[in-house]
């Protein structure tokens, strides 16, 4: 994973970005930057703008003004697609937005980047091949009745959540995004995740990470970026703050007006 | 996820509930109409009447399959059918007639997409209007006249598409009587088929049905593979709409209107979910198979035309049921709730 010398200071940096929809304004000035080996907790209440901010990041979405930077290379936001930032290696996991759910999971991993000929052939012996190795190596399901052929609709929500870090891990993303991986997930579903988030870690990536669960982003993140009415408003680093305290700074946000 | 595998029965052998039913009505149709149905006539005139529903259910397959629907096929059928018909009988283009034909249905359908996909009004709505549209112009247009190809059968037109290529070759009767069309056919809906399970096309048109917002966030081009899928679905009903008039040596306005029933209930016969995201070709063409064989069944059997389209509309139903109870019982909660509101097809997909 070369962490010596990533030639760049930050994997993605916004810059002064704004976003409207409409008259909505749903970020103002936005200014951050994720580094490598680094796991940043993106909170804020219900319509902070985290959502919006990490589509504007990872392609999804326009911003209306403002600046994207991948690598320190300045990146034009009409040119900015999903396509592009999966080039650039960056991937995003959405809460239940990230795999069709009556399509196998072979077809799952490769949509979008498949393994084709030059005609758009999809190569499906190599795709399932593949997905067998991440399957097994990269998502270590190994033995519980999930084959490649497997339709989404028939996994659990942790499955799914395990099925599509695993997708973005296979891709060697520098940077992943994941947007409320524990909604909705049992209690050991949310330890799997925890686990997947350390792994991205350990194996020299960056990973953005989108909950409400105080709790479960206090206890990866390196640090907290705090959204509140469209603009950041803080950054904290976790051993500052208890997530008592913590919630406690959020819950005072929402009074301030 | 018993046996190892998360594949359903229906799953791993494309069609097959449709291709036993199929097999079943058949010896049933052989049963109480032996005359008919064990003679070669029969399927020799299923070669030349069938091959345009195939070509439209196949299309419809792809916009279903997408979780959309067409109901503008019809007057393409009308209207590519009068572009050719005129050009090919009152200016005598040959074969510019038909590449006129061909362009007519591929705009319609392209200007379909366009509306439904930039403009983002649901298929349903688009279609419907889109229908009344292009039926009236082909109506404004003819003026309301049939024309027909007397002596077409003399042309090359003719010859290379609803030809019988058998016929001065041989002595037997029924071979004498195989018509070329069904060559056609059988070649663009076996590239369609390897396009929907093995191209980066069809895999898109599945995802896109599955769910518009996953298809956005793994990268694809939403917008332009509903275009791409309209028009496909307007050059083959153009394709249609040209076998069509030269097998009948006829054009008139209301050519198509017969289709809108059978081919939508031939894709859903044969195993192509109504909620988008699962598409079978080969279950259509069995599902095509199936509704052609009542409609002569039931005459060969005695029964008056007026009761085809009872029977039709009939075995459609019991294919949804079965279908929506059999391959995607966590639907049918869904489903039956969305009974009481306006009919989902290509419309809002808040609730994937």
């Amino acid at each position: 994973m070369a962490p010596e010398a990533p030639g760049f200071s930050s994997i993605v940096r916004m810059q002064a970005v704004q976003k409207f929809f409409g008259a909505v304004h749903a970020l103002r000035d936005i200014d951050i930057a994720i580094g490598r080996n680094e796991i940043v907790g993106l909170i804020g209440d219900n319509g902070a703008g985290k959502s919006t901010l990490i589509k504007v990041m990872t392609g999804v979405l326009a911003p209306t003004s403002g600046k994207i930077f991948i690598r320190d290379r300045e990146i034009q936001p009409n040119e900015y697609s999903v396509r592009m930032a999966h080039d650039l290696s960056i991937e995003t996991v959405y809460q239940d937005k990230s795999l069709a759910e009556k399509q196998p999971l072979w077809r799952n991993f490769f949509v979008g980047r498949q393994i084709a000929n030059r005609f758009g052939f999809i190569d499906i012996k190599r795709e399932k091949e593949v997905a067998q190795q991440i399957l097994i190596d990269v998502i270590g399901f190994r033995g519980v009745g999930i084959t490649v052929d497997s339709t989404v609709g028939k996994l659990s929500g942790g499955e799914r959540q395990g099925i599509a870090i695993g997708r973005a891990m296979h891709y060697n993303a520098d940077l992943i995004v994941l947007d409320e991986p524990t909604a909705a997930l049992g209690v050991a579903e949310v330890r799997k995740v925890i686990d997947f988030v350390r792994r991205i870690k350990q194996s020299g990536r960056a990973c953005i990470y989108i909950e409400h669960n105080l709790a479960h982003v206090h206890e990866v993140a390196d640090r907290l970026v705090v959204l509140d009415r469209g603009r950041i408003v803080s950054q904290i680093n976790p051993r500052d703050m208890t997530v008592a305290e913590l919630t406690e700074y959020l819950i005072g946000l929402q009074h301030k007006g | 996820m018993a046996q190892g595998s998360g594949e359903s029965f229906a799953e791993r052998f494309e069609a097959l509930p449709i291709i036993i039913v199929y097999a079943l009505l058949l010896a049933l149709f052989m049963y109480l109409s032996p005359g008919v149905f064990l003679a070669p006539f029969i399927y020799t005139t299923f070669l030349s009447t069938l091959p345009p529903l195939i070509l439209l259910a196949v299309g419809l397959t792809f916009v279903i399959g997408a979780g959309e629907i067409d109901l503008c096929f019809p007057s393409i059928i009308a209207f590519s059918g009068f572009i050719f018909a005129v050009l090919f009988k009152e200016y005598d283009l040959g074969w510019i007639a038909v590449l006129a034909g061909l362009a007519s249905g591929i705009l319609v359908g392209f200007i379909n997409g366009l509306i439904i996909a930039k403009v983002g009004i649901p298929s349903f709505m688009t279609t419907l209007g889109t229908q009344f549209f292009w039926a009236g112009m082909a109506t404004v247009l003819s003026g309301g006249k049939s024309y027909a190809l007397r002596g077409a059968e003399e042309s090359s037109v003719w010859q290379w598409i609803v030809g019988r290529p058998f016929a001065s070759v041989t002595s037997v009767p029924w071979l004498q009587e195989v018509s070329i069309q069904a060559l056609w056919t059988a070649v663009i809906v076996g590239f369609l088929w390897l396009i929907l399970t093995r191209h980066r096309f069809g895999e898109h048109t599945l995802f896109i049905g599955d769910s518009n917002d996953v298809s956005r966030v793994v990268g694809i081009d939403v917008d332009r593979e509903k275009i791409k899928i309209f028009t496909l679905m307007g050059f083959l009903a153009a394709c249609a709409a040209i076998i069509l008039t030269l097998e009948n040596k006829n054009f008139f306005g209301n050519q198509g209107q017969g289709y809108l029933l059978t081919a939508i209930a031939s894709v859903l016969i044969g195993g192509t979910s109504i909620f988008g995201g699962r598409a079978t070709i080969l279950g259509t063409v069995f599902g095509c198979l199936i509704i052609g064989m009542i409609e002569a069944g039931l005459v060969a059997a005695g029964l008056t035309g007026a009761w085809v389209r009872t029977v039709q509309g009939l075995i459609f139903l019991i294919a949804i049921i079965f279908y929506l109870y059999v391959d995607e019982p966590q639907r049918r909660q869904a489903f039956l709730a969305r009974l009481g509101s306006f009919g989902r097809f290509g419309g809002a997909r808040a609730a994937e």
